[in-house]
């Protein structure tokens, strides 16, 4: 901005702060309830400094358990949860590079069709072919399995026509310097196209991995065995205890747990993550 | 090095389009052959089928003698420089260079010494190896596009407006040094221009194309001297020719402009054309200013534009409304305005029927 009005900066501020104070203050509260006792957490006012019971809570998370008997500790589910969304970010930004690829340089019959297709596939998301999408996967024998997981979410219209929207921005010189180069298709894949659009493969990941870590609905329909839960589904779970009171400053720390992983891919990420969204230059 | 010919080559698009019309040239060993022409006309087309880049719809080309129709242009043994140059921006010069020759299956060593030769022909340091393309300046870009090119030993050089990029001053610049190097290294080259002057200064022969049709082939003087027709007449030449309504006399042996203006032609006149109009084509440095003159048409000035060296002058002869550009070297101090004696020459005169706008022979 040219304008340097000062009364304008000190309002512009306070908006900011505001906006500031309305996304940390949730974070701030999750926090502190994780480091109080159980008791703490049933009194009124509810506490807005932290306690002193954090790696109490931190052990009973990942290593004990909610319950005595049959309960065990919920780390393997961060696993869970990691592997799941690594799957589906991989394996999302594999085929829809591909499928872009051939449909931008490959002229085959039904071309457009296919295009359209997979344009289609944007109405189908998983929550509304969700039964005979449990059908296929059951009668495939991968329910309880990371491939059940994990495959039906993997198709992705969107991230096959953000790579055909890169691809189409490469020049076609590119394609027609490879090709006296020599280089035959896969090897112009490999070569050329994978590190140009590094930084919007980049970028994707960080978007898919975040939505394949919030997978709530999907991983709930297709895991009965207690080994293959997901970390979001278990602060779900934790929710609805059946008759004793939720226990708020676990969920909190398992919330406050389950919050890491993708802060922790944006922030290594987040250069990458800029670059690809903006930058046009080729 | 290699022969590259020609025969009958077509080019239909799938939507119908015609886009070359059957070209026949023979390309010696080591020639320079510009093709020019305006947008459109074909000639990046004609440029791309030799390369590969584009199918062959009929007629047939053959490198060094052997027919490559179907051939990948990797298979070709040509070598392409891009207007924009094309080069890979995540890799260093050096693996732009080098790139190809990996896939050929080149040793390290023999990699090294293609690229290292043909850094210091174009006088690329090693520092500017190792830096990305968009670390370079245009006129850099523009020599690794020739260095990528000159690495593999192509038999062909197949240049697609190189030039066009770059600012004026460089671009006269890379124009001499493509020349020597085209010199120098003795390679069978085809480059694509639509610009005139680099047409004229670099071929040893020039094709000037016009919506795929050849309309004439030969040696830049032969075009400026003799064009084939009024489209190379209005292309070849920087101010273009000026073409005026004429009638050929009733004996055939002088042209009339207007009503009073007789030119002599040639030794014999022309045959066929009595009393027929044709065109009178005149190059701007070929009208002269002959004060007291007999016979001289009165040009009214209407622009005078100073180039230094030369002084252009822009006008109309008395009620014509025909604009003429006439080149005199020199400063001239006309005004517009002025109304100057012009004389034109007899023996630089070209005619051409206004029916089929081609040349006629006197």
């Amino acid at each position: 901005m040219i304008e340097n009005r000062p009364l304008l900066k000190i309002f512009s501020h306070i908006i900011l702060i505001l906006g500031v104070i309305m996304v940390a203050f949730p974070l701030w509260v999750t926090f502190v309830a994780s480091t109080h006792d159980a008791t703490r957490m049933t009194e009124l006012p509810l506490p807005l400094l932290p306690g002193s019971h954090f790696f109490e809570n931190l052990d009973r998370v990942l290593f004990v358990g909610l319950y005595g008997g049959d309960a065990s500790g919920m780390g393997y589910m961060l696993l869970n949860s990691t592997i799941m969304a690594l799957m589906i970010a991989i394996g999302k930004i594999i085929i829809s590079l591909l499928s872009a690829f051939a449909i931008v340089y490959f002229r085959f019959p039904f071309r457009m069709f296919f295009f359209w297709m997979i344009f289609l596939t944007l109405m189908l998301p998983v929550e509304v072919r969700i039964l005979p999408t449990f059908e296929v996967v059951a009668n495939l024998g991968m329910l309880d399995t990371y491939w059940g997981l994990t495959v039906p979410l993997i198709a992705s219209a969107t991230a096959t026509f953000m790579f055909r929207q890169v691809f189409l921005t490469i020049p076609d010189e590119m394609l027609e310097a490879a090709r006296i180069d020599g280089a035959g298709p896969l090897r112009f894949f490999k070569d050329i196209l994978l590190p140009m659009s590094r930084t919007n493969i980049a970028a994707l990941f960080v978007i898919l991995f975040i939505y394949g870590w919030n997978q709530y609905l999907w991983p709930l329909l297709v895991t009965t065995d207690q080994s293959m839960y997901t970390v979001v589904m278990q602060i779900g779970n934790m929710l609805e205890a059946g008759e004793e009171a939720p226990q708020w400053h676990l969920i909190m720390m398992i919330t406050l747990l389950a919050i890491i992983p993708p802060v922790l891919v944006v922030v290594a990420m987040q250069k990458l993550f800029v670059q690809g969204l903006t930058e046009t230059e080729k | 090095m290699a022969s590259v010919t020609l025969e009958n080559l077509q080019k239909t698009y799938p939507n119908g389009f015609k886009a070359i019309h059957g070209v026949d040239v023979d390309i010696q060993d080591g020639e320079f052959l510009v093709l020019v022409g305006p947008s459109g006309c074909g000639k990046s087309t004609l440029l791309r089928m030799i390369a590969g880049l584009e199918t062959i719809t009929d007629g047939s080309l053959s490198i060094g003698g052997k027919a490559v129709n179907d051939l990948e242009p990797s298979k070709r043994d040509i070598a392409m420089v891009f207007q924009n140059y094309a080069l890979y921006p995540h890799m260093t010069v050096y693996n732009n260079m080098a790139y190809g020759l990996k896939i050929m299956g080149l040793s390290k060593d023999e990699i090294d010494q293609r690229v290292k030769n043909a850094a210091s022909i174009l006088e690329l340091t090693d520092e500017q190896l190792s830096r990305k393309p968009r670390q370079l300046s245009g006129g850099q870009r523009q020599r690794v596009a020739m260095g990528r090119a000159i690495v593999r030993k192509p038999s062909v050089f197949l240049f697609d407006e190189p030039l066009s990029n770059l600012d004026a001053k460089l671009r006269v610049q890379m124009r001499v040094e493509i020349k020597q190097l085209q010199e120098s290294l003795g390679i069978t080259s085809v480059y694509v221009t639509h610009d005139q002057v680099e047409a004229m200064t670099l071929g040893h022969r020039l094709m000037v194309l016009n919506a795929g049709n050849v309309e004439q082939l030969g040696t830049p003087l032969e075009l400026y001297e003799k064009p084939a027709s009024l489209f190379v007449a209005g292309f070849i030449g920087s101010p273009a020719m000026n073409i005026l309504d004429a009638t050929v006399a009733e004996d055939g042996k002088s042209v009339v402009i207007g009503t009073d203006t007789v030119l002599p032609v040639g030794a014999n006149g022309v045959e066929g054309f009595d009393g027929k109009p044709v065109k009178l084509g005149i190059r701007p440095e070929h009208l002269e200013i002959t004060p007291g003159a007999e016979g001289a048409l009165p040009l009214t000035v209407t622009l005078v534009e100073h180039l230094g060296a030369d002084t252009l002058l822009h006008g109309h002869f008395g009620n014509d409304k025909t604009d003429l550009t006439l080149r005199q070297s020199g400063t001239h101090l006309a005004k517009a305005g002025e109304v100057l004696p012009i004389t034109i020459t007899p023996n630089h005169i070209h005619l051409f029927d206004p029916e089929t706008e081609k040349r006629i022979d006197f």
